[in-house]
């Protein structure tokens, strides 16, 4: 009798874990072929200057809305940090601890840490030096940088957060790091 | 296969003979082996027909027993013979003269070759991508890295292979005798696109050779028609400049492939033929071709598209 509850009882846990790792096949599931998204018209409009200072505004926020972002992803957060170097964001920002721009790896946000606010950074620029990378980074690219400027202070999901990176790097991986917990008023 | 069997050059000769002595021996050891099983499955039935002897003779168990030992020698006697033969090759493969050897450097991304052709004067370096050209009778030394996980360097018909270590520089030297277009596939899994990775390898006469890298070694002229002009405006106004070099231009990522003398080339990203159309399918949605490549989609008006293909054509 005792047994035989037993042997129910291994067979139920067996079923259990099964059923917890087939969940989690479709965690990471990955979009090769994403339908294309039309390209943002802020983005095709001409800038006024290089340096122009970006509003944030619903438009943004309907973008993000709209399916470009994903943070849950750690591909996505991972091309960002690919990015991130490709695109020399380190030439300001450093490894994200901050240089002549400011630090991304901290809790102090000058103008929101949501996605849509960061996106306008990138793609709009900020006065005192952020440049506008209208037309110049494709929308998706800008997605992810988005996600992996989050990522560095905790923002994103902890399982979607990079781990190692393969070249060197002057941080520990960003799944390392103790995250910063931005405060609301920012 | 049959290219490590055609080899253009000493080293992939070494190890061709290596690898007929190989076959050799291991198609001598599999007919003995399948011989002897016959044999023995005869006797077995013949033995069961005449029902079999309690205990076999003595006489017998001794010839048994001699045939073992026979055979664990001859086992022994190939293997030594194997193992000296690998040695051999091993010292003949690094035994290569390398006065006046040309230097290279290759870089493996996911999933594309740079190939960076170093001189002492610093001024005649030149860079290249997805393609290897290489002279005749003189010595090549490959310095190898790779800039995200591991890949293979691998020339069926001139060299065997060695792996592109992230963080640590590895060198292989061979030489290419015969002239020919030769295929050098990644030889380690790295991806999505791991079967798409491919360099193309052109051994070409010595004077070519040097015409070919002279041609290469100048930066892209300034066109003059105004379509081409316009398109040269979009390529380092646009996103392209993000990531891809064109010499001569104010366009100098190293994210991507160097464009400089991309009309030049046979393919584009290693799998498409080098075609106005394919290049126009790739720049709008490259993960049709390679699903999972970093390139990003780019939607381009019509004429803003004729324009920037007009200009990267010429690009020879």
């Amino acid at each position: 009798m005792y047994s035989e509850c037993r042997s129910h009882f291994t067979r139920a846990l067996r079923i259990t874990v099964v059923l917890m790792l087939v969940a989690g096949c479709e965690r990471e599931e990955r979009q090769l072929d994403p339908p294309p998204v039309k390209p943002d018209p802020r983005a095709q409009a001409a800038a006024l200057s290089d340096f122009q200072p970006g509003k944030q505004g619903p438009g943004m926020r309907m973008l993000a809305a709209a399916g470009g972002y994903h943070e849950q992803s750690a591909y996505e957060v991972a091309q960002g940090k690919q990015l991130y170097r490709w695109f020399n964001c380190v030439g300001c920002h450093a490894q994200g601890g901050g240089a002549i721009g400011p630090a991304l790896m901290d809790d102090n946000w000058l103008y929101g840490k949501s996605a849509d606010a960061i996106f306008t950074s990138i793609v709009e620029g900020r006065p005192n030096g952020m440049p506008a990378f209208r037309g110049r980074i494709p929308e998706q690219q800008v997605w992810q940088l988005v996600a992996y400027v989050r990522s560095m202070s905790g923002l994103v999901p902890s399982g979607a957060e990079p781990n190692r990176s393969e070249g060197l790097l002057g941080a520990p991986p960003e799944n390392l790091r103790d995250a910063q917990r931005p405060d609301e008023k920012h | 296969m049959s290219e490590v069997l055609a080899p253009g050059g000493p080293q992939a000769a070494h190890i061709a003979q290596l690898w007929w002595l190989m076959l050799a021996i291991c198609a001598f050891v599999f007919i003995a082996v399948t011989l002897a099983l016959g044999c023995a499955v005869l006797r077995a039935r013949r033995a069961t027909s005449e029902t079999a002897p309690e205990s076999p003779s003595t006489s017998g168990e001794k010839r048994v027993g001699l045939w073992v030992k026979a055979a664990a020698a001859l086992s022994m006697l190939l293997l030594v013979i194997l193992l000296g033969a690998s040695v051999m090759t091993d010292r003949a493969l690094a035994r290569l003269p390398l006065d006046d050897a040309l230097v290279v450097h290759v870089t493996a991304n996911q999933w594309w070759w740079d190939v960076v052709y170093e001189d002492a004067q610093p001024d005649r370096e030149f860079r290249t991508a997805n393609e290897l050209y290489l002279p005749t009778g003189r010595p090549v030394i490959v310095k190898l890295d790779a800039r995200d996980v591991i890949h293979s360097f691998w020339i069926p018909s001139l060299t065997g292979k060695k792996d592109l270590l992230p963080g640590r520089t590895t060198t292989i030297q061979f030489r290419a005798d015969k002239a020919g277009e030769y295929r050098a596939p990644c030889a380690e899994f790295c991806g999505l696109q791991h079967a798409f990775m491919t360099l193309d390898v052109v051994a070409l006469a010595p004077a070519s050779f040097d015409a070919w890298a002279d041609a290469h070694r100048a930066p892209a002229a300034t066109p003059s028609d105004p379509m081409e002009l316009r398109g040269r405006e979009l390529f380092v106004s646009g996103s392209c400049m993000l990531c891809h070099a064109i010499l001569g231009t104010s366009a100098n990522a190293r994210s991507g492939p160097d464009l400089t003398h991309v009309a030049s080339r046979a393919h584009l990203a290693s799998v498409l033929p080098n075609t106005p159309v394919a290049l126009a399918a790739w720049i709008t949605d490259p993960q049709v071709a390679k699903p999972g490549a970093n390139m990003p989609a780019h939607f381009l008006a019509d004429a803003d598209m004729r324009a920037l293909l007009a200009y990267l054509g010429t690009l020879r």
